[in-house]
C-alpha cells in the first residue's frame, strides 16, 4: 500500500498517527511545498515576539519521520492530480504516484483587492517564513497597519507588541475577534488594548495602499476617509481553503473540498482533512470550513485510519478558540452570538471589577456556546457540554459559576464520568 | 492501563491529596520544604471537588483518544507510547490554554508562576502507585485497571 500526503502541518501530522495507528508497514510518502519539518503554524506569532526559538518550532520532535517511518519531499509542490491514473504531478515536472491520496493543503490568506496592494511592505500573515520576514523587517518599522481584527490579526498585532512596535488595526465589525467573542467580551480586551497603546479603528476597512515613488507601502486611505502613515500593511482578513491543487480535477469543492464522515472526497481513493476540507459542523448540522488546528489534527486522523480500511467516523467539529489578549485569557466555542429571535437561553456573568465576563448559550435545554474571559479554568468541561448534548436543565442556574465542575453534574453523569475510561 | 478511581462515597474531602500531589512534584520531595521554602510551587494536578456533603478527588483520566493531544498546538501534550499515560512537556509548551478548551474534566491547571505552562496529572511516573492514591487517609482513591 502506497499512502500520499500532500501537506506537512496539523491535518498531514494527523494522517500520518492515524495510519500508523492500524497500519505499520504501509509505505508513507509526504510533500509539502515548505522546506521545514512539520511546525507549529499558531507559533509564528510566538516567533515573532520571541518567545519561542526556531528549536521550539516544531509541531511533532525531530524524530518523528523516523519514529514514524515517513519519507518526505519537502519544498516541493504539488501542482496536478490526475484521479484516473492515480498520480500527482509535481512543479520539478516529476509524478508520484498513490494507492490512497490525503489532500491536506490547510488554507491560503484572503487578500481583497486593494488599488496599491502590490507595493512593497504589503504583505500576510500565515507561515514561518512571514513571520522570518517579519522579525527581519521589525528593527526597521515605526508605524504597522494591520488589516484585519481576526485572530490572525491579533496574533500578529501580539507578535509585533513585543517589538513596542506603533500598531494600528483596522477591523470591519464594530469589534475585534468578533466571531469568535461578543461586543461584551471584546469590551474587556479592547480597553486593556488602548492602555497598551494599539489604535483600534473599527467600522472600516483600507480604501487605497499609497505608494512612494520607488513602489513602497508609505500610507493608507480608509473607506471612511481618515488617512494613516505606515511603513508595512500586514493583510489578515482570513484564510481560505487551498483547493488549486484540485481545480481541474474532478474532486467536488463547495467552498472548501467536500468529504464525509471518513474524510472521503467524492474521488475513490482520494481523502481531504483540515482547513482545505468543508467537514460536518455538529452545531449547524451541515458541512462547513472551521480553520481550527484540532479540527485539522481530528480530521487528518480520522481520515488516516479510513485510508487503512478503519473506517472511523469523524465526530464533527465546531468553532472554539483559546486567545490571550493583553494577558487576559478568554475562551470561547460554539454559538456564541445567537440570533434574537430563535429560542436560545442566554446566561451570564458580569464582574467588571475583577475582569470576569462568562456566558452560556442554551438551546433546547441543551448547551451549545459559551464565553470565558478572565476565568477561563476548567472550560474544556463546557465544550464536553456541548459535544456530548448533555441536557443541562439540572444544573442550569450553576453553569456561570466561578466553581462550576463535575460536582454540579446530576449523581448518575458524574459517577459514571469519574468511574469509566472516557471515549 | 491502570488509572486512578475515586469514591465518593468515602471521600472527606480532607484535600491531602491535593497536598501530596504538590509533595509528589515537588523539587525536595519534603513537605515542610515544599510549602515553606522551596519555589516555584507545584499546582495540584488532582482537585478536589465539594458541593455540600459530597466531594470526590478529580485528575486527567488518560482518555483514550485524548482531545488535550489533538488540540495541543505545540505538541507539548502527548501519549507515552501507544497504551501509555498523557504526558507534557513543560519545556514545547507555550500556555496557549488549547488543552485547557477541550479537556472534558477541566483536569489541566494554568501554571503561570515562572512561564505560562499546562499543569496535570502524570500518574507518578516511576512511582508504583500515585501519591495521592498512597496518602488518601480514607482509601477513596484506587489505582486500577478498568480497561
Ligand atoms: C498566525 C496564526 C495563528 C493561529 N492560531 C491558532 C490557534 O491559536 N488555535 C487554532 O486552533 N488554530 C490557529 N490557527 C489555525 C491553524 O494554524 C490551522 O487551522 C492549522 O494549521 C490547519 O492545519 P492544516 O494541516 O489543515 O493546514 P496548514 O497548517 O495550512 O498547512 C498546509 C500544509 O500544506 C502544504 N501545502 C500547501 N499547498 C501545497 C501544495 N500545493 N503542494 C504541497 N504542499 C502544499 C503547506 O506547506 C503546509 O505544510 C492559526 C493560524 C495562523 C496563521
Ligand atoms: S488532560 Fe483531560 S483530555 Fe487530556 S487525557 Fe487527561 S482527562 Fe483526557
Ligand atoms: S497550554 Fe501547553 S500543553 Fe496545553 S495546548 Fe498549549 S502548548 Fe499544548
Amino acid at each position: 500500500m502506497k499512502y500520499v500526503i500532500i501537506g506537512n502541518s496539523a491535518a498531514a501530522v494527523g494522517c500520518v498517527e492515524g495510519i500508523r495507528k492500524y497500519d505499520s508497514d504501509g509505505e508513507i510518502l509526504l510533500v509539502s511545498k515548505e522546506p521545514y519539518a512539520t511546525y507549529s503554524r499558531p507559533l509564528i506569532s510566538y516567533y515573532l515576539a520571541g518567545q519561542v526559538d526556531a528549536r521550539h518550532m516544531g509541531y511533532r520532535p525531530a524524530s518523528f519521520y523516523k519514529t514514524h517511518r515517513v519519507t518526505t519531499l519537502l519544498g516541493s509542490e504539488a501542482v496536478g492530480l490526475d484521479t484516473k491514473d492515480k498520480s500527482v504531478r509535481l512543479s520539478d515536472g516529476r509524478t508520484v504516484a498513490y494507492d490512497k491520496l490525503l489532500i491536506a493543503t490547510g488554507g491560503v490568506p484572503f487578500v481583497p483587492p486593494i488599488e496599491g496592494s502590490d507595493a512593497e511592505g504589503v504583505m500576510t500573515f500565515t507561515t514561518w517564513d512571514d513571520a522570518k520576514r517579519l522579525k527581519r523587517l521589525v528593527p526597521r518599522l515605526k508605524k504597522v497597519v494591520i488589516l484585519g481584527g481576526g485572530l490572525i490579526g491579533i496574533k500578529a498585532m501580539e507578535g509585533l507588541q513585543a517589538h513596542g512596535t506603533d500598531i494600528t488595526v483596522v477591523e470591519l465589525m464594530d469589534r475585534i475577534l468578533g466571531l469568535v467573542l461578543d461586543k461584551t467580551a471584546t469590551s474587556f480586551l479592547e480597553r486593556k488594548l488602548k492602555e497598551e497603546g494599539v489604535h483600534l479603528v473599527k467600522e472600516t476597512t483600507i480604501k487605497k495602499i499609497h505608494k512612494d515613488n520607488a513602489g513602497r507601502a508609505v500610507g493608507v486611505t480608509l473607506e471612511n476617509g481618515r488617512e494613516l502613515a505606515t511603513d508595512q500593511v500586514i493583510i489578515a482578513i482570513g484564510v481560505r481553503p487551498n483547493i488549486g491543487l484540485v481545480k481541474d480535477s474532478p474532486v467536488e469543492t463547495n467552498r472548501g473540498i467536500v468529504v464525509d464522515y471518513f474524510m472521503r472526497t467524492s474521488e475513490a481513493d482520494v481523502y481531504a482533512a483540515g482547513d482545505v476540507a468543508e467537514a460536518d459542523d455538529i452545531l449547524h448540522h451541515e458541512p462547513r470550513v472551521i480553520p481550527i488546528l484540532p479540527n485539522a489534527y481530528k480530521q487528518g486522523k480520522v481520515a488516516g485510519s479510513s485510508m487503512t480500511g478503519n473506517e472511523i467516523e469523524y465526530p464533527g467539529g465546531m468553532v472554539m478558540n483559546s486567545v490571550e489578549v493583553g494577558g487576559i485569557p478568554a475562551i470561547s466555542a460554539g454559538i456564541m452570538n445567537p440570533p434574537d429571535d430563535e429560542g436560545y437561553e442566554v446566561k451570564r456573568l458580569i464582574d467588571r471589577k475583577n475582569g470576569v465576563y462568562r456566558k452560556m448559550v442554551i438551546r433546547d435545554n441543551r448547551l451549545v456556546g459559551f464565553i470565558l474571559i478572565g476565568a477561563i479554568d476548567r472550560a474544556g468541561i463546557y465544550t464536553g457540554l456541548i459535544r456530548e448534548g448533555v441536557n443541562i436543565s439540572p444544573f442550569k442556574n450553576h453553569l456561570t459559576d466561578l466553581d462550576f465542575g463535575v460536582i454540579c453534574f446530576p449523581k448518575d453523569l458524574r459517577t459514571y464520568k469519574i468511574s469509566n475510561v472516557y471515549m | 492501563m491502570k488509572r486512578v478511581y475515586a469514591k465518593e462515597e468515602i471521600c472527606a474531602g480532607c484535600r491531602l491529596c491535593e497536598v501530596w500531589c504538590v509533595v509528589a512534584h515537588s523539587k525536595s520531595g519534603d513537605i515542610v520544604k515544599a510549602f515553606n521554602s522551596e519555589f516555584p510551587r507545584p499546582l495540584p494536578r488532582v482537585m478536589v471537588e465539594e458541593a455540600g456533603p459530597f466531594s470526590f478527588a478529580l485528575q486527567c483520566r488518560h482518555c483514550m483518544e485524548p482531545p488535550c493531544i489533538e488540540a495541543c498546538m505545540t505538541g507539548a501534550m502527548f501519549r507515552d507510547g501507544a497504551e501509555g499515560p498523557v504526558l507534557h512537556d513543560p519545556e514545547q509548551c507555550v500556555g496557549c490554554w488549547m488543552c485547557v478548551m477541550v479537556c472534558p474534566y477541566g483536569a489541566i491547571a494554568r501554571d503561570v508562576t515562572i512561564k505560562k505552562i499546562a499543569s496535570k496529572c502524570d500518574l507518578c511516573q516511576g512511582e508504583e502507585e500515585p501519591s495521592c492514591v498512597a496518602h488518601c487517609p480514607n482509601e477513596a482513591l484506587v489505582f486500577e485497571d478498568r480497561g
